[in-house]
């Protein structure tokens, strides 16, 4: 018996959210009295996992697993889980985590509970807090299979240092020729993304159109941000849609959130409200966003952003 | 080609979300029902398929007869006929086992659904479909193309897009980009009225059993007051951030 967590890994390298994974796999282990096993694919340094608390990582090496393959992956993690028995696997709730895990759960036979936010309040019976309602709400979800999948909501459990001697094995997965082929990727090289970042600075309307973008842009690179925005900016073609950020957009779920002439509709609030600490800058006192947010600045973006740029700019001087 | 389109009938974006009996229920008071959005999506795709490559366009739902008036609406857009499974849909799970029944049964080439819906976000059903009949799977479509059973798909990843080959049997999970939103739907008086004759048949559940049971239901928890910094006094916002929220 153990707990499975499929530790991601990009270009070899382990994301936060995997760490993230592989501490909540920790967590249900202990209570569940049961080994946790990390499986890493294609993975460098994985001893990195020790840190975080798994007492044995499964090294999968293949060249045919370089690029993610949904159903292979998934077939992976299965071939995995049966050899290990485990009873609880545990993804993360990334784009491609979510492609993964409903295909784990039919494969396992198991029930699924994705963007879960919080260790399990009970073992028995199974119950896990889930993401409901576009973040307007929770659902606490018995899982009542007897093989569960877990997908974890990204900076919701944190990451907890618990450093152990974990003993590592290659597994040799078997895999086959797939039916869904990647052709190319087009992705921008060395920008931070939505995803990943810690921090996004957001724009919307107020900026009154897009030559106006550079102090978004300088501001996230102040603060080593994303760079996002509402709804109605991308439907004018001012950003590209994928900085699209909301209820139908890209859901944001960082640390620190910052709004800048967004007014605060309901569909982007339920997009973002994920996210730790929201600061809104907003010429209008009466937009929406000043409820939800926790810091507010009442003022003309194109007054306020430049002098938030150069304080910070002073701050990180003194500071680093 | 025959296209099933997976239809899920959710609240409105804008609805205030309660509930009731313990909070072991969502209060359905004063909530208008709709198309969910990411549906809406790839059922505009579908009527593309319908027009210019004459693909066939059922649209399916799980529920009770009072989702009848959404499956109406999407008739209204265009589907040639609709199916409801009559039954109350209980986890991702059960609800992929019933659609997947009834896509093998009718031999659909293409199932069609909102990488997930705006009520649960759960992103299971499409892939779990997927996996219970072993057909190809693309969640997070934002383009595709069929040419016979080819199919090239683009999807979304994190920081930008992937292109794919694949090919018929497929379930697309879609979002927006699989149609522009300018390009969406909507029904118009003539769609409206020949959707009352267009054919709707309801199927009895294949009663599967479900992996998991909604306990409860929490609502975020309050949030305190905002606090206002003025305008002239960014200092003290970087003094909050740094100091209170420690999030810089």
């Amino acid at each position: 018996m153990s707990v499975l967590v499929y530790a991601s890994s990009s270009d070899g390298k382990f994301k936060k959210s995997s760490f993230e994974v592989v501490s909540y796999g920790k967590k249900v282990a202990e209570e569940l009295g049961i080994k946790l096993i990390a499986l890493t694919i294609n993975a460098n340094d994985v001893t990195e996992l020790q840190n975080y608390g798994a007492d044995t990582i499964v090294s999968v090496n293949n060249t045919a697993l370089n690029e993610f393959n949904a159903k292979e992956y998934a077939s992976v993690i299965q071939q995995v889980a049966e050899s290990k028995a485990s009873k609880v696997v545990v993804i993360d709730s990334s784009i491609d985590g979510l492609y993964v895990g409903p295909l784990v759960s039919v494969a396992l036979n198991a029930g699924y509970a994705s963007n879960v936010v919080d260790a399990p309040s009970s073992t028995s019976p199974f119950v896990v807090k889930r993401k409901a309602f576009s973040n307007k709400g929770f659902n606490n979800t018995e899982i009542t299979t007897e093989n569960k999948v877990i997908g974890l909501a990204k900076n919701s459990y944190g990451i907890h240092e618990n450093l152990v001697a974990a003993s590592v094995e290659n597994f040799e997965a078997s895999v086959s020729e797939p039916g869904v082929k990647s052709t190319s990727i087009d992705k921008a090289i060395g920008k931070v993304t939505i995803a990943d970042a810690d921090v996004v600075v957001s724009a919307g309307r107020g900026l009154k159109g897009p030559e106006n973008w550079g102090m978004v842009e300088e501001l996230a690179d102040v603060l080593g941000a994303a760079t996002a925005c509402s709804k109605p900016v991308s439907d004018l073609g001012w950003r590209p849609h994928g900085e699209h950020v909301g209820q139908t957009g890209k859901p944001v779920a960082t640390n620190l959130y910052i709004a800048i002439g967004i007014s605060g509709a309901i569909q982007h609030l339920a997009g973002i409200n994920a996210s730790k600490v929201k600061v809104v800058i907003n010429t209008d006192p009466e937009a929406p966003f000043f409820k939800a947010a926790d810091y507010g600045v009442v003022g003309d973006a194109f007054d306020v952003v430049p002098q938030l740029i150069s304080k910070l700019k002073d701050f990180k001087a003194q500071n680093s | 080609m025959k296209i099933l389109v997976c239809i899920s009938h959710v609240p409105d974006t804008t609805s205030k979300i309660n509930f009731t009996d313990n909070d072991t229920n969502f209060d359905t008071n004063g909530v208008q029902f709709v198309i969910n959005p990411y549906d809406e999506f790839v059922l505009t795709r579908a009527m593309w398929f319908k027009e210019k490559q004459g693909a066939a366009v059922t649209v399916v739902n799980v529920g009770s007869a009072s989702t009848e008036s959404t499956l109406r609406k999407a008739l209204a857009i265009g589907a040639d006929n609709a199916i409801r499974i009559n039954a109350e849909p209980k986890d991702g799970m059960s609800v992929a086992k019933e659609i997947a029944a009834v896509a093998k049964e009718g031999g659909y080439d293409l199932i069609l659904a909102g990488k997930e819906s705006s009520d649960y976000n759960g992103q299971m059903v499409p892939g779990m479909i997927a996996a219970l009949l072993g057909y190809n799977f693309v969640n997070g479509c934002v383009q595709m193309d069929v040419d016979g059973t080819r199919v090239s798909a683009t999807r979304e990843i994190d920081g930008g897009s992937e292109s794919l080959q694949t090919s018929l049997p497929l379930v697309v999970g879609g979002q927006k980009g699989i149609v522009e939103e300018s390009d969406l739907r909507i029904p118009n008086m003539r769609g409206i009225m020949m959707a009352r004759k267009k054919p709707l048949t309801v199927l009895e559940s294949s009663h599967p059993n479900n992996a998991t049971n909604s306990v409860s239901f929490e609502k975020p928890a309050p949030k305190g007051a905002v606090k206002l910094v003025a305008a002239e006094n960014i200092d003290e916002l970087i003094n909050l951030l740094h100091n209170e929220a420690k999030v810089i």
